[in-house]
Order: structure tokens, then sequence, then C-alpha cells
């Protein structure tokens, strides 16, 4: 059990026993990153929903630890994002090892001015514990039930009805939509019996949390991602460590195909592979799993008015970081389509859209966790072959180091192509999400980004003034809205000069234009919201 | 000695595609595909010079 502290948050007698009902539209399954995302998201726009989770207590063992920048970015536009980076380990550094030597570093954010670092390492149990500190400061939006166990539910075509279990009763409960974010093992997609079909790999992996006080980085002590092909400490395999808060670092070891899962997550056979890899540094055990590589994606995330929202729309291998990091993506991208539905803003028909968005985002990060997965796992000789020899010309040839494949860590999801995107070509291209700039007066560009609909101009153009729409001007002053100074040129030199950007309520840009008007960007915004074309006047 | 800069234009695409390529084939056909695949861009490559230094790394990782 990790040293982190758990406090139970017990359980509330839901009105329903007794004879009261909730009026929230949206009943959310599962109060993990992913559902508690959804349910901030959706305070935020003022949508009320009801989080109902079987268990009382944040995530046990550190679980998913890698958090992009996308991530970062969408919890900064929910209230939370510095406060996960102040007491997570920030890296961009990765290191590749093959044997006794390193064989080359990868820079995952190699440029400057950007609000959020390229990664930072927190545990799961953190990340749930402030999203929930978050969630309750909207106590008339989120409703959290804890030990509310969603039994059944059915969906009545304009609503949906849930069988709710509690230690002190049953009752039933209704909303406009069900959105299970319920994991992995989703009882929803169970009781449904949805198809989940997928590639599952032989191999194992032992992951264990380590408490030490002597850095295994050594000196300088500078957190980063380390990984090896084939290391001394752990032959013929390979091994990942990562630095968490409290002084955890995360162990992954890789372990013999057929091997007895159960017998390799004790602390017996544990400690001597620890031991082999730290040396003489004490360590404690904080916690440690052995899991087996998955990736598994449904055909549909909506099934009428049932929403599958991260591990129980798709699952991927790690070593990409891009489960966790998916799901959030997931919740961001449904949480202003509910919204704008619920409110009459835009058709039913848009919350199909965020499975056509995030369906292609699982799988993308399906394939290139598959690929990284094969690369780490040869499955014949030449496999194999080709491996070592790959890593062997890394040493020296940098073209080669782009072969090898420890794992494509997440970056965010493009959704150029996507219907709700008028085309158009630009620096950052329709669909893209927002790439942050660091603005005069400490100001940043992205939060600017999110949130709403805003069109945002760089530099020589003029922003029409648009139902709905928020106006941002960035390195030129005018009237009629807010401006910022960009004396760096960054901002500019990021997404040119003289053009205007409409950002998605999701910071994702909807259209680009060179000469913005009122009415192509309510024809984008429109676009956006999934309405038909509106007809040219005859 | 390096050779030319990064030129693939897809890295892991390319990978997967030659992982696939000598799936379900035994070890003797897959050095002949890989005899194939050489001579195949050593003429897409062309200039003798090119490959006489490519030749030459190469055998400097030998073992």
């Amino acid at each position: 059990m990790p040293a982190y502290a758990y406090q139970p948050f017990g359980f509330t007698r839901p009105p329903e026993l007794d004879g009261g009902r909730t009026q929230a539209p949206v009943a959310i399954v599962g109060a993990g990153p992913v559902g508690l995302t959804l349910a901030i998201d959706l305070a935020t726009r003022g949508v009320a929903s009801v989080v109902l989770d079987d268990n009382d207590v944040v995530s046990v063992g550190s679980r998913a630890i890698c958090w992009a920048k996308r991530t970062l970015e969408i919890f900064d536009r929910l209230g939370v994002g510095e406060r996960m980076l102040a007491k997570g380990v920030t890296w961009q550094i990765g290191r590749l090892f093959h044997g006794e030597s390193e064989v080359f570093a990868f820079d995952l954010l190699p440029e400057q001015g950007h609000k959020y670092p390229a990664f930072i390492n927190l545990q799961q149990y953190y990340v749930e514990q402030y999203l929930i500190e978050r969630a309750r400061d909207f106590p008339d939006l989120i409703d959290l039930r804890f030990r509310n166990a969603v039994t059944a539910h059915q969906d009545l075509g304009d609503r949906v009805r849930l069988g709710v279990s509690t230690p002190q009763g049953d009752y039933a409960l209704e909303a406009r939509w069900l959105v299970a974010c319920d994991g992995a093992n989703s009882p929803t997609r169970r009781r449904m019996g949805l198809a989940w079909a997928g590639q599952t790999f032989e191999e194992q992996f032992l992951i264990a949390d380590v408490e030490m006080d002597e850095s295994p980085f050594g000196d300088p002590d500078i957190p980063e991602r380390w990984f090896w092909f084939d290391p001394p400490f752990h032959a013929g395999k390979s091994a990942l460590l990562h630095r968490q808060p409290d002084n955890i670092y995360r162990i992954d070891l890789q372990l013999d195909a057929g091997c007895d899962g159960r017998a390799e997550a004790t602390a017996e056979r544990v400690a001597p592979r620890i031991r082999a890899m730290v040396g003489d540094r004490p360590f404690r055990l904080d916690w440690m799993s052995v899991y087996r590589f998955r990736c598994v994606k449904l055909d549909r995330f909506v099934h009428g008015r049932v929403i599958f929202c991260g591990d129980s729309a798709h699952v991927v291998s790690p070593f990409g970081a891009r489960g966790g990091n998916g799901g959030v993506q997931d919740a961001d991208n449904l949480g202003w389509k509910l919204a704008a539905a619920l409110a009459g803003d835009a058709p039913e028909t848009l919350v199909e859209t965020y499975h056509d968005e995030r369906s292609h985002g699982a799988a993308e990060n399906i394939a290139h966790s598959t690929r990284a997965t094969n690369f780490m796992t040869p499955k014949t000789p030449i496999e194999a072959l080709f491996r070592a020899e790959a890593l062997r010309l890394a040493h020296d040839q940098p073209f080669a180091r782009r072969l090898i494949n420890s794992g494509r860590l997440s970056a965010p999801c493009s959704l150029e192509g996507s219907a709700l995107q008028t085309p158009g070509a630009a620096p950052v291209a329709p669909g893209r999400a927002v790439v942050d700039a660091a603005l005069d007066d400490g100001a940043w560009l992205m939060p600017l980004a999110q949130g709403g609909f805003t069109l945002i101009g760089f530099g020589a153009v003029a922003l029409p003034e648009t139902p709905g729409v928020r106006r941002v001007g960035v390195g030129r002053s005018a009237p009629g809205y807010r401006c910022f100074g960009d004396a760096s040129g960054l901002a500019r030199a990021r997404y040119g000069e003289g053009l205007a950007y409409l950002f998605r309520p999701d910071g994702h840009v909807a259209a680009v234009f060179a000469e913005p008007t009122q009415a192509a960007v309510t024809a984008a915004v429109r676009r956006a919201l999934g309405h038909a074309p509106m007809r040219e006047a005859a | 000695m390096q050779t030319a800069p990064d030129r693939l234009t897809d890295p892991d695409g390319f990978y997967e595609a030659l992982m696939r390529a000598h799936e379900g084939i035994d070890e003797a056909a897959s050095h002949a595909l890989n005899a194939r695949l050489v001579l195949l861009m050593a003429n897409e490559i062309g200039d003798a010079e090119r490959l006489s230094a490519l030749l030459a790394i190469g055998r400097g990782h030998a073992a």
C-alpha cells in the first residue's frame, strides 16, 4: 500500500433514497481522472452532473504518472493545472541506454515560451485528489456520490435510467446522457455486451514504485525518462525509470513472456530486481503491479445516449503515456459538445462527432503504442536482429535513433480533416490544438484560446464582432476587444502575421482567416457546432 | 563517419512495414529478402561513391 494518506470520502445518503430527485442532465459513471475532468468541464459551462463511483478513495497505487503538456493545459482551463505543476516532477528529456552505454537523448520540448512543460510526473492519486477538491468548488453543479454503484441502465431514447446500489439501499436515477468513465473493465460496456477485441501481447511488465532518499539518477539529479534495452541489471529485457514526487521512483521491468505475474508481484521477488538496479541505496517498496500490454478500442464511442470516455472506450499499452492523457483529451472533446447540445446551441448530432474525433485519436494512440510494443518485444530472430543492428547504428548514426522506439510520448491529437473544422492552410492548421506562446507582461496565449469560441488576431488583422465569439488581439492594439503585446514576436512567429484564428471551446483551431468577416466567422462557428451549412440567400 | 542526414519521412511507419515484410517467412527467406532489399536500395542510391561509403560504415559496425 502506498505511503500516500488515503482519506475515504465516505458515503452521503443520496436524496433519491428519501423520495428526492436530481435534476442533473449528465450522469457520469466513475470518479477517476476522466470522469472528474468531464464533471469540472461541464460545471465551468454551467452544466450539472452526478458522478457515481462504487469506491470512496482515490486511485490505489500511482498508476498513471506521466501527464502531458496538453493535459496540463486542459487542467489549466479547469483551474487545477498550476497545482498539478507545482506538485509534479517536471521533465522533458528522455535518455536511452543499450547495455552499459547511453545511445542518445531526446528533448520533448526543445523550445521556450510555453506555460507548461512537456511532461510532469504525478501519481494518479494526487491527480484525482486535486480534481475532487476542485470539483467541490461547484457544490451546485457537481454531485459526487461515492459508494454508489451503477448496476443497471436503460436507454429510453430521450434519456437514460440508471439503477444505483448503495450501502443504504438501491434507487433509480434519470439523466439526459450517461457517460461511462468506468475504466478498462467498464461495467457499463459489459452490461451492453459490446465487442471488446484487440491485440493482447504476451510479455508482462512489472511496475514498482520505490521510495528512496538517494536518487538513482545519480549526480546531477535531474529528473528524466531513462529507458534501457538489455541493461546489465536486467539482461535481455527492457527497463524504465521515472521520478515521481515524494522521492518515489517508478521502475518498469519487462518480465518473461510466460511467467507467473502474481508470483512476480511480491516483495521477495521484486526486491532483488530493484537492488540489481539501484545498488546499495536503501529503498522501500511503495506499490507494485504486474500487467500485460493490450491495445483495444470500441467500434463506437457513442451508443444512443450512452457515451464511452477514457479507458472504457480504448486501452493502449503504456510507454507512451497515452492512456490517461488520451482519456483527459476525450473529456475535453466531449464537454463543450454536451453543453452545447443541452443548451440547444447545437444539434444532438454534435455529440456523434465526439466519436469521430476521439476514435481517430484513440486509433492514433493505439498505432503508436502497438509499434512501440512490437519494437520492445521482437517476435522472431529476424526482428531481434533488426532491432539489435538499429541500436548498434544509433550510437553514431543519428538517422537510426529515430528508428529506436521506447514509446512515442503522448502529443496533442490533431483533428485535421474532421468535419467540424473549416478547411484551410495555416502555420497551425485547422484541427490542431492551441500552441502556447508567451505574451507581454507574463500573459500566455493558451488560456486565451480555450473555454469558449474565441477569435484571436495575430498582428495586422481586424476582428469583426460576432455573436457568441470572444475576440482577442495579439501584437496590435485595436478598439473594442482585449489586446496583448507580443514584443518578442513569438506568437506571431508561431501563428503567422496577419492571420485570425477561430478556436473551439476545447482550444482546437476551427478555422483560419486572412480577412475575417462576421459572416465567415459565423459560418465557421455554425460548422464547428455541427449545424448544416446555411444556404446562400438567393 | 556519418551517413546522410535524417531522410526517413516516417521512421516508425517504415520500420513497421519492414517487419511486416518479414512476417510469416522463415529465416532463410528473410535473409534472401534482405539481400534483395539491399540491391534494390543500392539501385535507388545509384552513386558508386556513396555506396562504397555505406559499405564501409556497415562493415565498421560488423561484430
